[in-house]
């Protein structure tokens, strides 16, 4: 009988998260812009500060992750929003799969969407800004454990905000104070390594908090939309 | 509603219904207000008139009576309202969640007094408004997680639900906010060292010791006081169409229906 539930929840996971990627493909273009604000965001510093090349070097993680962030935000509002209108998200609320884990594959398809593009795309970002080869593969792999952790949070956040007047605005009020944990060991991670102390407590510590997120994040997203349907 | 066995149970259960617990926080308003002004002006006196003048930082100093017990009353608050949370969200109280509702604005007013108190007693003598010491920036980030918390409340139409949702947002902000504060300071130790340090100010006074009791007991009396008389609001403003809120405003029958809603 409990086989069976564990089962029952990987599979109602599983669902969705094929799920939410057939949908995220059929709108690739929405992806594609998100990618493009991170690209844009992370040119925009060297123009607005200066293009000397030790100057960016130094602040290249900090730009990156706050890119990162910023656009993680981008296509939150649309992770519950969508299927909240059209009555689904009603149907998986009623639905006999768990409600926790049909949230957590929506939030991993979310982050396979736009958290692992925006990882596949960071060593541009620290080509614009002359990190090393090493630098840059750290930045990688704290973007890689940081991006969901993200993702969890803006999940919460997104589910309590569902039906509220405010919209993105209040999203971005609710998360960023959330998230500034993640930003300061993401960014702390390169920025120690590049100083010789090694990377591996600040993403030990992204780690704990991935740990913490998945264990967390589907109890408290999936309370916060039962919440949006009483 | 069942009838608990226990006399302090009952007084509880009592209590925790609006329709009573308005009357007693009338009540109360008056003593813990007293009590508020009584305190603040002793501590002001014991602060500015009777303790010595530090040899260090001079008279600047002294603001650290409103700055630090305004710091703690901000964190602690936080903590109250998350409590008020939990307990409205495991036994779906309405009271508790109005209080916490009535704890967030003073919590954000304390907040950010200590973060303009700060800024004052930092330009004299740190030499500037702000630093990114570890203690400022997580009390800022603390100021943005009740802004949050009021924003969300006030953008969802439904009480009940706004209730909920805004009880889910402590709660995580209450499990994130000693990370916050931990994160922040082994970032600021990693970045710039800690040439300058609040921890490191000299042995304190008696008298100073006792103004800055004073003035916290000040604070944490002047923040039930408040609380108690925006709750009062809140519960009227939320329960207006109720027999009892209706009859408030008829004084010559308040007082025997009162007690019949309360005892109901």
């Amino acid at each position: 009988m409990r086989e069976h539930a564990a089962t029952g929840a990987f599979a109602a996971l599983g669902w969705a998260c094929r799920r939410d990627l057939r949908l995220a493909m059929r709108s690739r273009a929405e992806l594609a812009v998100i990618l493009l604000f991170f690209l844009l965001v992370t040119s925009l510093f060297p123009l607005a500060v200066s293009p000397d090349p030790a100057l960016l070097r130094a602040i290249a993680p900090g730009i990156a992750w706050v890119a990162a962030l910023l656009a993680s935000l981008l296509g939150l509002s649309r992770l519950f929003a969508v299927d909240h209108g059209d009555g689904t998200l009603e149907q998986m609320v009623l639905a006999p799969a768990p409600l926790q884990a049909l949230v957590a594959g929506k939030v991993l398809a979310h982050w396979l969407a736009t958290g692992v593009p925006l990882v596949l795309l960071s060593p541009v970002a620290g080509l614009q800004f002359g990190l090393p080869a090493d630098a840059i593969a750290v930045l990688a792999a704290s973007l890689a454990i940081g991006t969901p952790i993200l993702s969890w949070l803006g999940a919460v956040a997104a589910a309590l905000t569902l039906g509220a007047r405010g919209g993105s605005s209040l999203l971005a009020l609710l998360v960023l104070p959330l998230a500034v944990p993640v930003l300061i060991f993401g960014a702390g991670a390169v920025e120690s390594f590049t100083s010789g102390l090694g990377a591996d407590a600040h993403l030990s510590l992204l780690g704990a908090g991935l740990i913490a997120a998945w264990v967390l994040g589907p109890g408290a997203t999936a309370l916060a939309v039962r919440i949006a349907h009483e | 509603m069942s009838t608990p066995s226990s006399s302090a149970g009952s007084i509880w259960f009592r209590y925790a219904s609006p329709a009573s617990f308005y009357p007693l926080a009338g009540q109360l308003i008056p003593w813990f207000g007293a009590a508020a002004a009584i305190l603040a002006l002793a501590g002001l006196y014991v602060g500015f008139f009777v303790a010595p003048t530090d040899w260090q930082q001079g008279e600047a100093y002294r603001i650290i009576f409103i700055h630090v017990p305004a710091a703690w009353m901000a964190m602690f608050t936080y903590l109250v309202m998350a409590s008020w949370c939990a307990i409205s969200l495991a036994f779906n109280t309405r009271l508790s969640a109005m209080m916490a509702q009535a704890l967030a604005p003073t919590g954000a007013m304390f907040a950010f007094v200590s973060l303009w108190t700060g800024a004052f007693w930092g330009r004299p003598t740190w030499g500037a408004y702000w630093v990114w010491d570890a203690r400022l920036t997580s009390t800022l980030i603390l100021l943005f997680l009740y802004l949050g918390f009021i924003a969300l409340r006030a953008s969802i139409d439904d009480p009940r639900r706004a209730d909920r949702a805004a009880a889910v947002l402590a709660l995580v902000g209450a499990i994130n906010v000693p990370i916050i504060y931990f994160s922040v300071r082994w970032w600021n130790t990693l970045h710039q060292g800690s040439s300058i340090s609040m921890t490191a100010a000299p042995k304190m006074a008696h008298t100073m010791l006792t103004a800055m009791l004073l003035m916290t007991l000040a604070a944490w009396a002047y923040t039930i006081a408040v609380a108690l008389y925006r709750v009062r609001s809140i519960i009227v403003e939320r329960e207006a169409l109720s027999g009892w809120v209706g009859a408030l405003e008829r004084p010559g029958e308040a007082g025997p229906t009162m007690a019949g809603a309360a005892t109901r």
